[in-house]
């Protein structure tokens, strides 16, 4: 089907395409800026930088889309970049037997918090808010306050080493290719029955519930896709930064910042994951221009506060049906119609069949 | 348990700090200490009295579906502007007390706004408001500032033998609350725009007019919180807020006393439970001398177990279609959790699209 | 109904506000009698600053007084016994305790501000078992603990709560902050038992003692002038910075600030949080804008982070100060870096309970209790590798409790009470 120009540009425009607009005029502010970042060696040092926060925006992504909060996800990555510079130590040897660990117990985590929600029928809000306290006391109870230290470099190699003297690219950092994979892999899932199945719950649980979707099984997979993508950041980020009991703190709120920034409705229902990723992206860029800027550090709260309102409200507002009469917002519900979305979108929402 | 849930939830929430009490009395026992005793229960209620001010405001916005992640920054805020305009001269106290709370006003204002007319959901509006006013914290203030005079200081370091006078102002503002709720249109609003705003708005309600009084109570409440502390500290802080963790806490605390968090139905008094409950917690772990990181587990463990086992999960109790309780049935009328008339109630949603 | 029950929550708002002014038992003085004197910390104005860190800042921490003093102290030569540096003093006044004098073991309660760093961490378990030591001497019976987690409000309240049930026989305090803490202090020393104040200070000279290594100017004097001495005018640093408002923190930075620009070194500041990943990012950012020559840091947390962003960046690596955190001591070891490793001693979590020992044996101790603060230079480094072997990274260096039982196992596994 051929667009006009003007669809495109339309469509680029449109609040759920925002953040690929604000991603561009980011990027290229950067640049000009300074004109190094576009060297291929510091842009994908730049995304290497990206990928924990672009993992978790994907995770929690599931999490928003069937209409739930995962405000653990921060305590979780603390616990097991802590965990892992216990366990590993000095040993590289160990690095197989504990990631499998670390990956057991990200998804031990998504098990109780999605079950506590669906069986325990707790709210996500409050699950999540006590697993991230429990979570972190925990930790922080078994080891002491800190870590004994960075674990051996076979380790960290995941999150900080890459291919070298690569042609073109010249350094395609191992967290790049890890992101990559996973993206491939989100969106090959989001495509399956079983991943629409999240925005069929997230839209209206009572009609995927007639429908004969499982839906305590639905939620409580989003849940542990959500935990697994905390581990894995936690992984790259032991890497990146090595161990510190401040590693992680306040990832929750970032990755559901970037989710929504990425034009995905709180409330669940809607949304693209590419969507999300973006918005991580978004985020990130956003740092390294006030740190190219030399914006002075205390200001930079304000300016991403006002950037976070500007960019949500723009996506929440609806061009093709602008809706008169006030407006209704909630937690658990995002506009008082949803409208059918345009392009992408469509590819998300599709009639639950049963069968998860 | 079914008999539990059958039971007016700030009736649970009640019964469950009862309980709590009882074990907390018995624990302190085993390492010598009288529970009851004047100072003990001091302590108990000055850990109230903050966090409880910040949820009986956070309560109002979580009636109405919306979220108030910005109650730290204000809270520092006002301390700050409190002690700064205060200036250790008591003739200023009440200039600075007017200032606070228009400040505070100002910036609920802003946030309702933003969540009705922009149409940004709570959770968002509120984290982007906290993060401009946390900027300008950061920018304007380097650390504690101001002097509270004496005077103002009594707020925060009397009491009538053992109640301070900040849990007493506490309560006085919760029976306010309770009585909006209650009885005015206003309060009625809340519940029904927090219940089912699409309902709520076909029948002829200004959909954004409560939720925009109760983000603008939640600011106020906040900055009465950031006045308790700048009383007791004798000084503004800009860490104040952020120390207390009062914006995850009092959300906890909201839901723990019987609120649901999809709004449309709860109560102040089961929100000031909530409360009650957390600051005997946190009083009997202190005087077991509990690890800290012990500390934050229990807390979490208990917030979820105690949600768990007591709070109602639905908005509307489906009335059976027949027998005892369907239509024919001369049976109780679903309303507002605290037990107001019928007035002005609406019918549940499945029966509008009749 | 409705009528009946809307007077009635009326009333009983109103009588609940009638009874607030039948109070009783205010717990703070009128001005008139209590006389605050600022002998720690200054207590900055805000002012409107457009520019924090710039080129000649007008930095509202910046004490010319304290600033001197502590200049001249980084070269007097402490009194007291040269392998127990927690129990020496520069510069002391002594002030007679012999009114406190008496036998039998006593009981200490000590508020603290939190256990939510590791160096805080690191000195709570040296306090801990000096602790042991002193209740096998029959000195303490016992000492009750309050931990306010970094909250004011909270500390606060365990200062009066110890005061109202404690049972104590001394109070040892460690303010979460200074100006905020100050009325409760002087509370607890109004019930006239000995009150010892250490690490933060607070506005009131009323305790006993109040215990601290030399200060934050100190420390931004030591780490200022290595970096200047190692660099050529012009040069560009990095300061990495915790936090804003902790006075501790903020003199160090106020102290730095003022001699780079003096030396015209060109330094940029950022706050951290003490977040690795920030600052590694930070430091990359500044690598991508052009070279960066040193590293300042207001706290040794995230020193690695800070290291290895030039060697990702594959850059020589620049002059750096970072702390005496085991994990910068071994990075700097490793590395051959230029470094300096300033401390902010942590042994003086012993001397509280061996003030206490002193005050009831009514011998003198100093009013203020300045303890040594002498940074690791490279000739020490292997010192205190070898003294410290085994030990996690979040441990510090200067932790002072080798000849402490349950050396070196409890720091090693970090056995937290």
């Amino acid at each position: 089907m051929r667009r006009s120009a003007r669809e495109v540009a339309l469509d680029l425009v449109s609040p759920q395409r925002a953040v690929f607009l604000l991603l561009v005029v980011l990027l290229v502010a950067i640049v000009v800026v300074n004109p190094s970042f576009a060297e291929p060696g510091q842009l994908m040092r730049f995304l290497q930088r990206v990928a924990p926060v672009a993992i978790v925006a994907m995770g929690q992504f599931f999490v928003i889309v069937s209409g739930e909060f995962d405000l653990s996800m921060g305590s979780l990555v603390t616990a097991q970049v802590v965990g892992a510079g216990v366990l590993v130590g000095q040993d590289g040897s160990r690095t197989v037997p504990v990631l499998a660990l670390m990956l057991a117990f990200g998804t031990l985590v998504g098990l109780v918090n999605g079950l506590a929600t669906t069986f325990l029928r707790v709210p996500s809000f409050i699950v999540t808010l006590g697993m991230m306290l429990a979570l972190l006391g925990a930790v922080m109870f078994w080891t002491g306050g800190a870590a004994t230290g960075n674990p051996a470099d076979e380790f960290r190699q995941i999150g900080r080493g890459g291919w070298r003297e690569v042609p073109v690219l010249d350094f395609v950092p191992y967290a790049v290719v890890i992101l990559v994979v996973l993206l491939v892999l989100a969106l090959w899932y989001t495509h399956r029955p079983a991943g629409k199945l999240h925005v069929a719950v997230g839209d209206n649980v009572a009609t995927a519930h007639h429908a004969g979707v499982r839906v305590w099984w639905v939620k409580t997979r989003a849940f542990v896709i959500s935990s697994l993508s905390a581990t894995v950041a936690g992984v790259l980020l032991v890497g990146y930064a090595g161990v510190h009991p401040s590693v992680g703190r306040g990832y929750e709120f970032t990755a559901i910042t970037a989710v929504v920034l990425g034009g995905v409705v709180l409330g669940g229902g809607r949304g693209w994951i590419v969507g999300a990723l973006a918005g991580a992206v978004v985020l990130e860029a956003l740092f390294v221009l006030l740190n190219y800027a030399g914006v002075p550090s205390t200001v930079r709260s304000s300016v991403q506060g006002v950037i976070i309102i500007a960019a949500v409200a723009y996506s929440a507002l609806d061009f093709r049906r602008r809706r008169s009469g006030p407006a209704t917002t909630s937690p658990a519900g995002g506009d008082a119609a949803p409208a059918p979305g345009r392009g992408g979108d469509t590819s998300t929402t599709s009639p639950a069949h049963s069968g998860a | 348990m079914n008999r539990l849930r059958s039971l007016d939830p700030t009736v649970v929430v009640y019964l469950a700090l009862v309980a709590a009490l009882a074990i907390g009395a018995l624990l302190v026992s085993t390492v010598g200490r009288n529970f009851f005793s004047a100072g003990n229960v001091r302590d108990i209620l000055t850990g109230m009295s903050v966090l409880g001010l910040v949820a009986i405001g956070q309560t109002l916005v979580v009636l109405c579906s919306s979220l108030d992640l910005s109650v730290p920054v204000v809270i520092s805020l006002s301390s700050l502007l409190a002690a700064t305009t205060m200036a250790g001269d008591p003739a200023r106290i009440v200039p600075a007390v007017l200032l606070t709370l228009a400040v505070a006003a100002a910036i609920g204002m802003f946030n309702g706004l933003v969540v009705t007319k922009l149409r940004v959901n709570g959770f968002i509006a509120t984290l982007g408001t906290g993060l401009i006013v946390k900027g300008y914290l950061d920018t304007q203030y380097k650390g504690t500032a101001g002097t509270v005079p004496w005077e103002f200081q009594l707020l925060g370091a009397t009491g009538l033998g053992p109640v301070p006078v900040s849990t007493i102002l506490m309560l006085a503002l919760a029976t306010l609350v309770w009585f909006v709720l209650a009885r005015t249109r206003v309060g009625h609003q809340m519940f029904a725009v927090g219940g089912d705003p699409v309902v709520a708005r076909l029948s002829g309600l200004h959909v954004a007019r409560p939720v925009i009084v109760a983000h603008v109570v939640c600011s106020l409440t906040a900055a009465g919180a950031g006045l308790l502390l700048a009383s007791r500290l004798g000084v503004g802080s800009p860490t104040v807020g952020s120390q207390g963790g009062y914006d995850l806490l009092s959300i906890a605390a909201v839901v723990l006393g019987g609120t649901l968090l999809l709004g449309g139905r709860g109560s102040v008094w089961g929100t000031i439970g909530g409360v009650a409950i957390f600051a005997v917690l946190d009083n009997v772990m202190s005087v077991m001398q509990v690890n800290p990181f012990l500390k934050d587990i229990v807390r979490g463990v208990v917030i979820v177990a105690a949600v768990a086992v007591y709070t109602r999960r639905t908005l509307h109790a489906h009335r059976p279609r027949f027998g005892v309780g369907g239509p024919t049935d001369d049976g109780p009328v679903l309303g507002p959790a605290d037990g107001a008339p019928a007035t002005g109630q609406l019918p549940p949603a499945e029966e509008v699209a009749r | 109904m409705r009528r009946r029950t809307k007077v009635a929550a009326v009333t009983g708002a109103a009588a609940l506000l009638v009874l607030t002014a039948c109070t009783t038992d205010p717990t703070v003085t009128p001005p008139s009698e209590s006389s605050p004197a600022a002998t720690s910390e200054p207590a900055p104005e805000p002012e409107d600053s457009d520019e924090p860190g710039g080129e000649a800042p007008a930095n509202e921490w910046f004490d010319q007084a304290m600033f001197d003093t502590q200049y001249a102290q980084r070269s007097v030569t402490p009194e007291g016994p040269a392998d127990q540096p927690y129990l020496q003093h520069i510069d002391a006044e002594f002030v007679d305790t012999s009114q406190f004098a008496s036998e039998g073991a006593k009981k200490v309660c000590f508020a603290n501000a939190s256990i939510s760093n590791p160096w805080r961490q690191t000195g709570w378990i040296t306090m801990n078992q000096q602790l042991k030591v002193l209740q096998e001497a029959g000195v303490i019976s016992e000492m009750e603990t309050r931990d306010a987690q970094d909250n004011d409000d909270t500390q606060i309240a365990d200062i009066d709560y110890f005061i109202a049930e404690g049972g104590c026989d001394v109070f040892i305090i460690s303010p979460n902050s200074t100006a905020a803490m100050t009325p409760a202090v002087e509370r607890a020393c109004e019930t006239g038992k000995p009150v010892i104040v250490f690490d933060r200070g607070v506005q009131t000279d009323c305790p006993v003692t109040f215990i601290h290594p030399i200060g934050g100017f100190a420390w931004g004097i030591d780490t200022a002038e290595f970096l200047i001495e190692h660099l050529e005018p012009g040069s560009k640093v990095v300061a990495l910075r915790i936090l804003p408002g902790v006075d501790v923190l903020e003199q160090r930075w106020a102290a730095a600030e003022k001699l780079f620009a003096e030396a015209g070194i060109e330094a940029e500041d950022h706050f951290t949080g003490a977040d690795p990943v920030k600052i590694k990012s930070i430091i990359s950012d500044a690598l991508a804008r052009g070279e960066v020559h040193g590293i300042w840091m207001d706290a040794g947390d995230g020193a690695v982070a800070a290291l290895e962003a030039f060697e990702d960046a594959g850059v020589d690596y620049p002059v750096i100060t970072g702390e005496d955190e085991l994990s910068f001591l071994r990075k700097w070891k490793e590395t051959g870096v230029t470094a300096l490793g300033p401390v902010y001693s942590n042994f003086q979590w012993r001397t509280p309970l061996l003030a206490v020992q002193k005050i009831f044996a009514g011998e003198e101790i100093p009013s203020e209790w300045v303890l040594p603060q002498a940074p690791i230079t490279v000739d020490e480094l292997d010192d205190y590798l070898a003294r410290n072997e085994g030990m996690p990274d979040g441990h510090y260096a200067k932790f002072g409790g080798e000849d402490l039982p349950g050396y070196p196992e409890v720091w090693q596994e970090r056995v937290m009470p």
